[in-house]
């Protein structure tokens, strides 16, 4: 294959794929189902445009989604942030000596494991069942990934630019910032994105269970589905998954941006 | 007294067990003068890396003292150990960073630094995009930065083809010439030892020691075509047999 057909197989395969995919669903919309099933169940294509991103009206249509996207959407935003910055000082202070790090790193791993349905009642207790909740479910599932990406980054530090910093008696601190953190960045940036797609699941999450607040994406789908307001139902889950889709991608540059003058992954990162 | 005025490294009676047990170091005693370059060849497994790790107190010796002069050390590695994220000015200012040098000053010496090593033209390129030679050089210079009175070698220019290496160490002699540094350079090659030294120790392996001291008797400054000479030559036989005594 010469690189011009490879860039464009790279770029048709995914479209070939997409009228696959659509054919699929207009031929269970119509040939498998009949027009009540339909309605309710997988409303074909063109009626998930018409209805759920092309009508435009207060309650209706594509004004609502966003609406709640952007509630959910700060919601994620905000909960990342807080994971990143508490998830970097956890990785950190791991990274500052080895008692630390064994005293902490199970406790990490717990969090991680605990379902976050599991969570919701104490979330529920402690918080509210409010904004500040989901921001909460938000951190509890976007932290660990940051921990262990910072924490493996940090420790996987050349040897030998180790003894490069000892010979010249330099301390922690210095060490930290000239040598371990900027070494770890590819490796907190693939943390990152990780967290990114989490969060966005954790305020999703959050929107079923804290109902409390403005209208989350979540609870927007769970009422459509009650409603049976399916077009609109699926259009919502389209515009969250683009959501969380922008924020991958969007994570993928600033690496890109951050680190492409130095680290080959910078060049490979998908997108 | 073996400590002259002029010694920038000094070591007496240096020993080194490991923990296991092993002892990689019997006895060695070395000194090393401004204006100097002192070369230690040996089988692998004779210690020569550790001593010089001694000399630089990136580890500790088990018996012995190890005196070192106060100007710093300019140590240079067997890779070039740079940081990938810095680019080559900034990398060649590091060591100057640590050691908290003004930065007036810094930015003079990082500027002498590089047009020593002749790269002012790659200044602002990153490590990855120069070649093994470059990266080397920048290595060196980071260390020219301190104008220390001592540079440990620990065969740095292993990794680089048979040209580039001969041009290195053409480098490295105009840079010795020029700045007087005293100089400890740990080598697999013969022929580079003898091209740069003025004195070649040849250590034994299990415990290392010093078996023979060999004289290099080429004053400096050193011309490329000494490679071809026939004392050259001979001197190079000399170290090779005191080699490989070492083995049998």
């Amino acid at each position: 294959m010469t690189k011009k057909t490879m860039r464009m197989g790279r770029v048709i395969s995914p479209i070939v794929t997409f009228g696959f995919v659509l054919s699929i669903w207009y031929f269970i919309s119509y040939v498998v189902m009949n027009a009540n099933r339909r309605s309710v169940a997988l409303p074909p294509p063109h009626d998930v445009l018409s209805q759920g991103f092309f009508t435009w009206a207060h309650n209706r249509g594509i004004q609502p989604i966003f609406r709640a996207m952007l509630v959910t959407g700060r919601v994620a935003i905000i909960g990342l942030l807080i994971a990143t910055i508490l998830g970097l000082l956890i990785a950190i202070v791991m990274n500052f000596a080895k008692p630390l790090e064994w005293s902490l790193y199970p406790y990490a791993v717990i969090v991680q494991t605990l379902p976050i349905l599991a969570l919701v009642p104490i979330i529920k207790i402690w918080f509210g069942a409010n904004l500040t909740s989901r921001t909460v479910a938000c951190v509890l599932v976007a932290i660990f990934p940051i921990i262990t990406n910072a924490l493996f980054g940090l420790q996987s530090t050349d040897r030998s630019l180790h003894e490069l910093f000892s010979l010249h008696k330099a301390s922690k601190f210095t060490r930290l910032r000239k040598l371990e953190f900027p070494s770890a960045l590819p490796a907190i940036f693939t943390g990152l994105r990780i967290a990114a797609g989490g969060s966005v699941i954790g305020a999703i999450v959050g929107d079923f269970f804290f109902r409390q607040g403005a209208i989350g994406i979540g609870r927007l789908i769970d009422n459509y589905q009650k409603e049976g307001r399916t077009t609109e139902l699926f259009a919502a889950a389209i515009v969250s998954s683009l959501f969380g889709v922008a924020i991958f991608i969007g994570f993928g540059f600033l690496s890109k941006v951050a680190i492409r003058q130095w680290h080959d992954s910078a060049t490979q990162v998908p997108l | 007294m073996t400590t002259e005025p002029t010694s920038v490294l000094s070591l007496e009676n240096i020993s080194k067990t490991f923990r296991d047990g092993a002892s990689v170091i019997g006895d060695v005693s070395l000194t090393v003068k401004r204006g100097e370059v002192v070369s230690i060849v040996g089988p692998s497994g004779c210690g020569k890396s550790t001593l010089l790790r001694i000399a630089a107190r990136l580890e500790p010796q088990t018996t012995g003292t190890c005196t070192v002069d106060t100007h710093g050390i300019g140590y240079v590695f067997q890779d070039p150990t740079l940081l990938p994220w810095r680019s080559v000015r900034a990398n060649v200012a590091l060591l100057a960073e640590l050691q908290h040098l003004e930065s007036s000053v810094l930015q003079t010496r990082v500027d002498e630094a590089i047009a020593l090593v002749g790269l002012e033209e790659h200044q602002h390129k990153y490590p990855r995009q120069l070649s093994g030679g470059m990266r080397m050089r920048v290595s060196l210079a980071r260390s020219l930065v301190l104008r220390p009175h001592l540079f440990l070698f620990d065969e740095p220019f292993s990794a680089l083809d048979e040209i580039n290496r001969q041009r290195l160490n053409d480098e490295l002699l105009r840079l010795f010439e020029h700045q007087q540094f005293g100089v400890l350079f740990v080598t697999h090659s013969v022929t580079e030892a003898v091209y740069l030294s003025s004195k070649i120790h040849v250590m034994s392996a299990r415990p290392g020691a010093i078996s023979r001291t060999i004289n290099i008797p080429f004053g400096y400054p050193r011309e490329p075509d000494l490679r071809f000479d026939p004392s050259f030559g001979m001197l190079a036989l000399e170290v090779s047999h005191a080699l490989r005594d070492t083995e049998s």
